[in-house]
């Protein structure tokens, strides 16, 4: 199977950087797959869980927010921040989402509202995702 | 004439100073191994960060939609100089390189009839300006007990200057920080981040941008980009600083011990010289006593 070039950095440090076959990118209008030759294009990320699909099998790794860019050369994700979900401090969300819920219960109606609604919908999903992944 | 005991006890202050800066000479190098490591790990980011941002931005160029964080107010009115600088002194030139080429900045902006604002980020640079600019200074962001900058550091600076950007306080911002080279030679630097500039390289990279695929539209990814590059940028300056300070520090101690060698050395010449010539004194006086007898 072709393998496409896949780099996720963070701005810490280069998370991983290598040939894959196929990575599937939580993007801000939904997730995608990315395989070799992909067209072109930019997206940005909403906080989830990034599969990362190569011959030995597959890497979950947490984004919370970034973008991404497939070009000819390959995949790159930035991320805001990248752990793998063995790595993930669960702490570390918990606290967000609980930033995000006390901000929210600020807030007056309008535009910052419903992101700031959003945010924390995509928080609780990783939230669960991981909670799953760690029962199985 | 300073008595023998004087003598002790500045020779014992000397040298309990010299090993206090040779302690903190051996605590800033190995600082600055780890601020090296981290500001290495952050170069992929900024550099990928810089292409992709290079083709969307020259992809945008020219069309009326291009957000104002990328192509500024159209004005050049008010100049932002956002200092940054490190919270403790004993680190050579480091902080007042950094203020000085603030201050000439500041001073040759009021010079063309510019109006400024400055954004301290560490105390040091803050009091240095305080006395000469202290009406410009909006806003001091300490970075007291941070102990290893992280990205939501510059991201929190960043967010404010973001904020103010928007609420039209300024036209221009520029970043000033050290860049560092070795131990012995930190460059301060100033780096205008809004609206960005950039490195004529990103041109020749023009022609294959052209078959992006964008989703959602370029506005909004720009309008999710920009605060980020800018983030990026902080967080640049500020790991740049934290390896420069350590290295500024390391090469002033590594001084500093060496001259308290030396003072040492002659302050226990003179103390024995003293002393040697205290015995022969009393020697003298006892023989003569003895031979009045």
């Amino acid at each position: 199977m072709a393998t496409l070039h896949f780099e996720l950095v963070s701005p810490e440090k280069l998370v991983f950087s290598g040939e894959v076959e196929q990575v599937d990118v939580p993007g801000a209008e939904g997730d995608f797959g990315v395989l070799a030759g992909h067209a072109p294009m930019v997206t940005t990320l909403r906080p989830g869980v990034l599969t990362v699909k190569t011959g030995g099998g597959e890497h979950k790794i947490v984004v919370l927010g970034g973008f991404a860019e497939v070009s000819a050369k390959g995949l790159t994700v930035l991320a805001d921040t990248a752990d793998t979900v063995a790595d993930f401090d669960r702490a570390v969300l918990a606290a967000q989402i609980g930033v995000i819920e006390q901000q929210i219960a600020k807030l007056e109606p309008g535009n910052a509202l419903d992101n700031l609604i959003t945010r924390l919908d995509n928080f609780k999903a990783v939230d669960r995702h991981l909670t799953g992944t760690a029962m199985h | 004439m300073a008595s023998l005991k004087d003598m002790r006890v500045r020779l014992a202050s000397t040298k309990a100073t010299q090993k206090i800066t040779k302690a903190m000479q051996m605590v800033a190098a190995s600082k600055l191994r780890r601020a090296q490591v981290a500001a290495e790990a952050a170069r992929p980011f900024a550099e990928r960060m810089d292409v992709v941002l290079g083709n969307i931005a020259s992809a945008v160029a020219g069309s009326d939609s291009a957000p104002r964080l990328l192509a500024g107010t159209g004005a050049d009115k008010v100049h932002l100089l956002v200092v940054c600088t490190a919270e403790r002194g004993l680190c050579g030139a480091f902080n007042s390189s950094i203020a000085r080429l603030a201050r000439e900045r500041a001073n040759a902006l009021l010079a063309q009839g510019k109006e400024i604002k400055i954004l301290c980020v560490g105390r040091k640079g803050a009091d240095q300006l305080r006395r000469q600019f202290g009406k410009y200074i909006i806003e001091v962001v300490e970075q007291r007990g941070v102990k290893q900058i992280g990205f939501a550091q510059a991201q929190l600076v960043a967010d404010k200057i973001v904020a103010r950007f928007n609420n039209n306080e300024f036209d221009v911002a520029t970043l000033f920080f050290s860049r560092f080279k070795s131990v012995i030679s930190q460059i301060p630097t100033a780096l205008q981040v809004i609206p960005p500039v950039f490195e004529p390289a990103a041109e020749t990279t023009t022609g294959a941008a052209a078959g992006y695929e964008y989703e959602p539209e370029e506005g909004e990814i720009l309008d999710d980009l920009l605060p980020r590059n800018l983030s990026v940028q902080v967080f640049r300056a500020l790991l740049e600083n934290a390896a420069s300070e350590q290295g500024a520090r390391m090469s002033a101690m590594d001084n500093a011990t060496r001259n308290a060698g030396e003072m040492i050395r002659k302050q226990t010449l003179t103390y024995n010289r003293t002393r040697q010539a205290m015995i022969t004194k009393e020697l003298i006086e006892i023989i003569s006593g003895a031979e009045a007898l």
